[in-house]
């Protein structure tokens, strides 16, 4: 068991978070971040699932990279992770129908998602199947807070609720004139608030600054 | 024609790729650094998508939707594919990318060397998926409407890439606050750019 959560294992898991998150410094999966963020409850759905597609198609494909011919490798990668999306989806459809509808076509999207496709190459490609696991759930996990925390601002300051829950209501700010921001609710925000997270991210540690 | 007028219009304006969707962020935010690529990526785009999406039309119609297969035997009314969807389109888009860039390295050696990586690249773009699937949602009645639907989806896009290039190119020489620089500055512009097209929500068709 201790091989298996070596230190290099857990840094495996555990960089993704930050040093090399996927939204803000690999540049991929933004697609899906920025547009089922209004709510947390489909934000969560969103994160879960890449986590489980990313995690479980790093894994095949690692198992498989040996007799995957490099000529076709990428209509591979599809196939597995249209495989796992289909079943993902056809889950989502049986147990949070309601969650499902919303996300609409961005459970599909999930196949094109690049931090799949991005970890398969440059990961699982290379690397053994129980280390490609683990990159893909902390992959997975990286983009998931940053969906989740897009969401919280988004859903608490444009309809003043937190999942689901009127806590602006509850707090009775609306007597004394409070109004929701509806602005955030719509696509701009979203791409203004990851803007603003990677500069807080950027200011908290130089080494990620890009040189001009 | 005044129908695929407001198609048109409603897909390159209203229902904006990138700016009501956010399909195809990861290309659009990798290679909007210069004016040149990204005419090269955007036409690309507009290329791929005009041939997907009614190829997947039709397979959506004739193979794939509840009851679409009477055609071959009014036995078959009852047979659903549509779970198969992804994977069919993702399969026809991968395989028409592949055979464009062959006719196009065949036919125009230029025009292949100056699309270079974009091309295989555009397999993964989710504008294009997300066309085939929106497509699939908005349950077109012809074939021609999702040509349309598609060429404002796909131009939509061109638009949106270039003009990012273009801002981007002149912000090059303008004093930003370090850790905003490169990426964090551009979500801020694409950010703003969604906001003045935002404007267009505002037309009735």
């Amino acid at each position: 068991m201790s091989q298996l959560f070596s230190a290099k294992n857990l840094k495996l898991l555990t960089n993704p978070l930050n040093m090399e998150n996927p939204i803000t410094v690999q540049v991929l999966g933004i697609c899906s971040a920025l547009a089922v963020t209004v709510k947390m409850k489909p934000a969560f759905v969103m994160a879960l699932s890449v986590t489980i597609v990313a995690a479980f198609s790093n894994l095949i494909i690692s198992t498989l990279r040996k007799g995957i011919p490099a000529r076709i490798r990428i209509i591979v990668q599809l196939v597995v992770v249209a495989t796992l999306v289909i079943i993902v989806d056809q889950l989502l459809r049986a147990f949070v129908y309601d969650v499902s509808k919303q996300l609409s076509v961005f459970v599909g999207l999930i196949i094109t998602n690049c931090i799949l496709m991005g970890r398969l190459e440059a990961f699982a490609m290379a690397n053994k199947p129980w280390e490609s696991f683990i990159d893909g759930i902390g992959n997975g996990m990286g983009y998931g807070w940053i969906l989740i925390g897009v969401s919280f601002v988004r859903e608490l300051l444009g309809s003043g609720t937190v999942w689901g829950y009127p806590i602006m209501e509850k707090l009775g700010v609306y007597t004394i004139g409070y109004v929701n921001n509806g602005v955030m609710i719509m696509p701009p925000m979203a791409l203004i608030l990851v803007g603003v997270i990677i500069w807080i991210q950027r200011s908290r540690s130089k080494k990620l600054i890009e040189s001009k | 024609m005044e129908n695929h007028i407001n198609l048109f219009i409603d897909t390159v304006f209203i229902h904006n790729m990138i700016f009501a969707y956010f399909l195809g962020m990861c290309s659009y935010l990798a290679v909007s650094k210069t004016v040149k690529t990204s005419v090269g990526l955007g036409v690309a785009v507009i290329f791929v998508m005009v041939i997907t999406v009614p190829v997947n039309y039709l397979l959506e119609k004739y193979l794939l939707k509840e009851g679409s297969l009477t055609w071959l035997s009014p036995k078959l009314a009852e047979v659903d594919l549509s779970f198969l969807s992804f994977i069919i389109f993702i399969a026809v888009i991968a395989a028409i990318v592949q055979l464009v860039e062959m006719i196009v390295e065949h036919f125009s050696p230029s025009l292949y060397n100056a699309l270079g990586i974009f091309l295989p690249l555009i397999a993964v773009n989710c504008a294009v998926l997300g066309g085939a699937l929106f497509m699939q949602q908005r349950e077109f009645s012809n074939v021609w409407e999702t040509v349309t639907f598609s060429f404002g989806s796909g131009l939509g896009w061109a638009i949106a890439i270039i003009s990012l290039a273009a801002v981007r190119e002149k912000i090059r020489y303008s004093n930003i606050p370090a850790p905003l620089r490169g990426l964090g500055i551009t979500f801020i512009l694409v950010g703003l750019m969604a906001m003045a097209f935002m404007g267009f929500m505002g037309f009735k068709l």
